[in-house]
């Protein structure tokens, strides 16, 4: 039972990594139909950022220009690297994906592909192949309840992504800008006849997307701190799995998937073996999809992109 | 003159669906175009929407402005131009008040906008009542009323309707009509797309005949609805 519980407190760290991630997959997915396949990088790459940002901070605090406390720091980290990798997810939009908006969706998947490539190794051309390690931004403590071990680390990886979860979708449900992504996604011809700007709603989906790969590469990095330019391809080839599984354009569906996924590893891992356990876990997955071919909340309409 | 439109050609690839028509609408007129399948009637709308590019000879002016320096969402949130498209396409997974506000997105008068929802629901007071149902779940009517409904609360000026009688019982039809005339009579100009050629010229003050992709005739309603041609070709007569 102890060990039971202990894998599942282990899985709900690594569902968030893979839940977090595959809600850009789905947004995008959903409103513009499009596989952004550039996705994992943006993690990547948001995980970087996070990494200047609190280093730069670190650095500030000790010249004693600018003491800040380490929770504080760690906010600033999180929601800034948030910010400016809403900026690169909407850089890529407006420059890899909209001039292709009515091309064949194989030249948009392929776009994708390569300006992954690009991030990938631009990384390597700007900061070489020396890996950086991620700062320890909160003092590491475990607590023993009744032989389950829990870090303050994994309580706040997974507290964080459930509440920005949370917040996104309240953010889909609630407010106008939410109800233009979701009626893109059910037409996104007529859209425009909304007066609804869809360039502005593109730009916002990949925003809002970005944003939350931004906040996965940091709570990974503090998990595990070494940062690698390749970091994002396995990653996001398994939250893209954890998208489509969860059905098209839902956030809540992507996000149960994601820790689904989390699940079944950690668990494959713990109980049958950890060296099959991508094997193994995948071939599940595999038979899930069988059985559920739109996945877990996949609408019975496609989006209309004809007139 | 409100809208002129100068030539207008458009083509799908190399389709040509408009080969350079000519009209215009005066305010508060109410206008029609019929024609059979195919004629082009859709894509003139779309035209003056900015769905579909227009080929570079043409012309549309609105108000004295260049119609055509406004991108589709412009057309409507600042030129004040609805559009109740072809087969309503609502957004089925949104509910009504959620179809009503969306239309509403670019608008800046907020105090404005609860009268005027509560404006669509005195005109089709069955959407009142089915206010938080999915949009996808109305009935073919009901739909029907929520395009125009839709349309109404997102540009004033002029409205746009591609085939409101569509798939309707003769009796509803007869409920959009009076609904879309009472709009009229509150200001809105309406430029009217029709296959039922007499239903439209019913309605309409004026109207233009389209046969594959040009105008053949025009003129006041009345004296369409007694054209011998018209009336062997759209009237069943
Ligand atoms: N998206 C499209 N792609 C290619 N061709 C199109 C497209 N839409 C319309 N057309 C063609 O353009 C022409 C005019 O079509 P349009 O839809 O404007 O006709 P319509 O008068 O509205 O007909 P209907 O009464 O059947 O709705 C037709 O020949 C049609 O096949
Ligand atoms: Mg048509």
């Amino acid at each position: 039972m102890t060990s039971f519980l202990q894998n599942l407190v282990n899985a709900m760290q690594w569902g968030s990594f893979y839940a977090l991630i595959a809600l850009g997959y789905s947004m995008v997915y959903g409103v513009l139909m499009l596989f952004n396949f550039a996705h994992g990088d943006i993690f990547m790459v948001g995980a970087y950022i996070g990494f200047f940002v609190s280093s730069g901070l670190i650095a500030l605090s000790a010249l004693g220009s600018l003491v800040l406390p380490s929770w504080l720091i760690l906010s600033i980290t999180i929601l800034l690297a948030m910010f400016l990798t809403s900026f690169v997810g909407m850089l890529l939009e407006r420059v890899g994906y909209r001039p292709l908006r009515s091309a064949p969706r194989a030249s948009a998947a392929i776009t994708g592909l390569m300006i992954g490539i690009i991030l990938e190794t631009g990384n390597l051309a700007l900061l070489g192949a020396q890996r950086y390690k991620f700062p320890a931004l909160i003092e590491s403590t475990t607590y023993n309840l009744g032989g389950v071990f829990i870090t303050n680390k994994k309580i706040l990886i997974v507290f964080v992504s459930l509440l920005l979860m949370f917040a996104l979708h309240q953010f889909v449900q609630r407010t106008k800008w939410g109800m233009a992504m979701r009626a893109m996604a059910y037409d996104y011809i007529v859209v425009p006849l909304m007066g609804v700007p869809i360039n502005t709603i593109a730009l916002l989906t990949f925003a809002l997307g970005s944003a939350l790969a931004a906040a996965a590469g940091i709570l990974f990095g503090i998990a595990y701190p070494v940062l690698d330019p390749y970091m994002g391809i396995l990653y996001g080839w398994k939250a893209f799995v954890a998208a489509i599984l969860g059905g098209r354009g839902s956030i809540i569906g992507a996000a149960l998937a994601g820790f689904l996924l989390g699940f079944i590893e950690i668990f494959v891992a713990a109980f049958i073996s950890s060296t099959l356990r991508d094997l193994i876990a995948y071939s599940i997955i595999l038979l899930i999809l069988t059985f559920r071919p739109h996945g877990f909340f996949g609408e019975a309409y496609s989006a209309r992109l004809r007139l | 003159m409100l809208l002129s439109v100068n030539n207008l050609r458009v083509s799908y690839g190399n389709i040509k669906a408009l080969h350079g028509i000519n009209f215009h609408i005066d305010e508060g007129e109410i206008v029609c175009i019929i024609g059979a399948n195919g004629a082009g009637k859709s894509t003139t709308l779309r035209a003056i929407s900015r769905l579909i590019p227009v080929e570079k000879e043409t012309a549309i002016t609105y108000m004295g402005k260049d119609l055509l320096d406004y991108s589709a969402d412009k057309v409507v949130s600042e030129l004040g131009i609805s559009h109740v498209p072809e087969g309503r396409r609502l957004f089925g997974n949104l509910t009504v008040m959620e179809n009503l506000k969306l239309a509403t997105f670019s608008r800046k008068d907020k105090q404005k906008i609860s009268q005027d929802v509560d404006r669509v629901f005195a005109i089709f007071p069955r959407l009142k009542e089915r206010m938080s149902q999915k949009a996808g779940t109305l009935s073919g009517g009901e739909q029907q009323m929520l395009a125009v409904g839709r349309a109404f609360m997102s540009g004033r000026e002029v409205m746009l309707l591609d085939e409101p009688s569509m798939g309707l019982a003769p009796l509803l039809m007869r409920d959009v009509f009076i609904a879309l005339k009472e709009i009229n009579q509150e200001g809105t100009t309406i430029l009217l797309v029709e296959q039922n050629a007499r239903m439209a010229l019913q309605f309409a003050q004026r109207g233009y005949v389209l046969e594959t992709g040009s105008i053949v005739l025009e003129g006041v309603s009345k004296d369409l609805l007694e054209d011998p041609k018209v009336k062997r070709a759209y009237l069943g007569a």
